[in-house]
């Protein structure tokens, strides 16, 4: 299965909730921050967590990923899924 | 005092300072503007999608609006196509008021929209979804994307406006209540209110939808489809778009300088009776107390923007209340929807096609129509804009099902136009 990394997930969050063209972060400097410090709110999770599942899929339960996680959090939390699934 | 030599009545001046403007005539109220002067149409076969296999096939879509070149890139996944166009005029109405929203209280600011038909085109992609590929493939902003109040939500969020929000959902009446209520709220305690509506019905689904009411007309010639009190009339256009106006006090638009294209003098709405019931319908009593409000005689106004509804039994109905009211001919008469289509909160629209040519002080002429059929004896100004008498105007909206609304609104002291 692939791996999975912070420029797949911002991939991923920028075709959910959209990306003001002002934002030109890359991955290493996004890991750090929380969905909410990018202004990412719990329904943007909400989708991001939808999209990965039908993606990868694995399957995320409501709560699992939070808007108050960092990005790296997340990623840490889907690769572990995704090792589950390898298994 | 407006320019119009009418003094502000009873209650607080309501003002208009900005309008912004989405519509298949053009995106900015001058470019709209322009092409109501030069009877230029949007009207033409649908493009969003092939219309081939559906009764109606001729529409009035914006040209060239590309979303991400106008509305914050966040907001494009997440929004209708309704909700754009809201997003872009509501932006423009506040560049062209010069009202800085972060300047203000912002509970003194509000928005009220007038939406009857919602994010159709996003609602039938997620619908899609469902029954192609199933429930977890429906997308998360569906919840807030379709639904009427999507507009009004995201705008007040947008520009920081917490005062009492709301929308109003009476068909293609809508745009009239929604100002309205916006002058209501200045007399409650609201500085600023932002107001107005949009369409984006042209997908499949929210064509079928308009359909139901069988009043669209079904001819392939954008010339011949929407031709409101002629005899050839057969139905309306449906259209996409619409209009957003800053309406403030006159004490807060003194108070930052600005200017105005006029003010809101008089409103009032009703309800017709079922068809059944042997009682007429309520356009006169409304225009009535719409004139009564902005304490105006019939003789008082300049020119009435028609409701203009292209089915003959409505257009029948219409004239009998202006002669009614004004007598035989009475008051030029237009109808520059015909131009961009019929739109659900787009009688916002109307009124900033009206504010305009009060400010330039001629009745744009209701464009492809030779003449009203002499049955309706309304005076439609055809050919080419006419001087404007007084500086008033009556817009009159109809919704389908018994909506019925009346704006009086008056010039103002505004005369350079909107970019």
């Amino acid at each position: 299965m692939a791996e999975f990394t912070v420029n797949d997930l911002k991939r991923i969050l920028y075709e959910a909730a959209g990306t003001n063209d002002d934002v030109h972060m890359n991955g290493a400097d996004l890991a750090d921050q929380r969905f909410t410090d990018l202004d990412y709110d719990s329904l943007a999770v909400l989708e991001l967590s939808s999209r990965i599942e039908r993606e990868y899929g694995i399957t995320i339960p409501d709560g699992d990923l939070s808007h108050t996680m960092t990005l790296r959090e997340a990623v840490t939390y889907v690769v572990a899924r995704l090792a589950e699934v390898k298994v | 005092m407006s320019a119009s030599g009418i003094r502000a009545g009873h209650r607080g001046t309501a003002v208009v300072t900005g309008l912004g403007v989405v519509a298949p005539t053009g995106i900015g109220a001058r470019r709209h503007w322009e092409s109501v002067l030069a009877g230029k149409s949007g009207l033409g076969r649908i493009t969003r999608f092939d219309p081939a296999g559906y009764p109606v096939r001729v529409a009035g879509e914006v040209p060239g609006f590309v979303a991400k070149e106008r509305v914050p890139g966040r907001l494009v996944p997440q929004t209708d196509r309704f909700t754009h166009f809201a997003l872009a005029a509501a932006e423009q109405a506040l560049d062209d008021a010069a009202v800085d929203p972060q300047a203000l209280p912002e509970y003194a600011m509000a928005v009220v929209t007038a939406s009857s038909s919602g994010g159709t085109e996003f609602g039938q992609r997620e619908m899609e979804r469902l029954y192609q590929q199933g429930p977890s493939w429906v997308g998360a902003y569906q919840s807030i994307a379709w639904f009427y109040a999507a507009t009004t939500g995201q705008v007040s969020i947008r520009h920081g406006m917490r005062g009492p929000c709301g929308v109003l959902c009476c068909e293609q009446a809508g745009g009239l209540d929604a100002l309205g209520q916006s002058r209501r709220l200045l007399n409650t305690g609201s500085e600023l209110v932002l107001s107005g509506g949009t369409d984006a019905s042209l997908s499949p689904y929210g064509l079928v939808a308009q359909t139901m009411t069988g009043e669209l007309s079904t001819a392939d010639d954008p010339a011949c489809a929407y031709l409101p009190f002629d005899a050839a009339a057969s139905g309306f256009v449906p259209g996409e778009g619409g209009a957003f106006l800053v309406v403030e006090t006159a004490t807060s638009a003194r108070a930052r300088g600005a200017q105005h294209y006029g003010e809101l003098l008089g409103y009032a709405a009703g309800f017709d009776p079922p068809a059944d019931s042997g009682r007429p319908p309520v356009l006169a009593s409304v225009i009535r107390r719409a004139l009564a409000d902005a304490r105006l005689d019939p003789a008082d106004i300049g020119m009435v923007v028609a409701d203009a509804s292209g089915v003959p039994g409505r257009d029948r109905a219409e004239a009998r209340a202006l002669t009614e009211v004004f007598g035989a001919r009475g008051v030029p008469v237009t109808a520059p929807k015909v131009l961009t289509g019929r739109l659900y909160g787009g009688a916002a629209l109307d009124v900033a096609t009206a504010l305009l040519a009060l400010s330039a002080g001629v009745v744009p002429h209701t464009a492809g129509l030779d003449r009203a059929a002499p049955e309706y004896a309304i005076d439609l100004v055809v050919d080419r804009p006419r001087p404007l008498g007084p500086g008033t105007a009556l817009v009159l909206a109809r919704g389908h099902g018994g909506f019925t609304s009346a704006l009086v609104v008056a010039a103002g002291n505004r005369t350079d136009v909107a970019p």
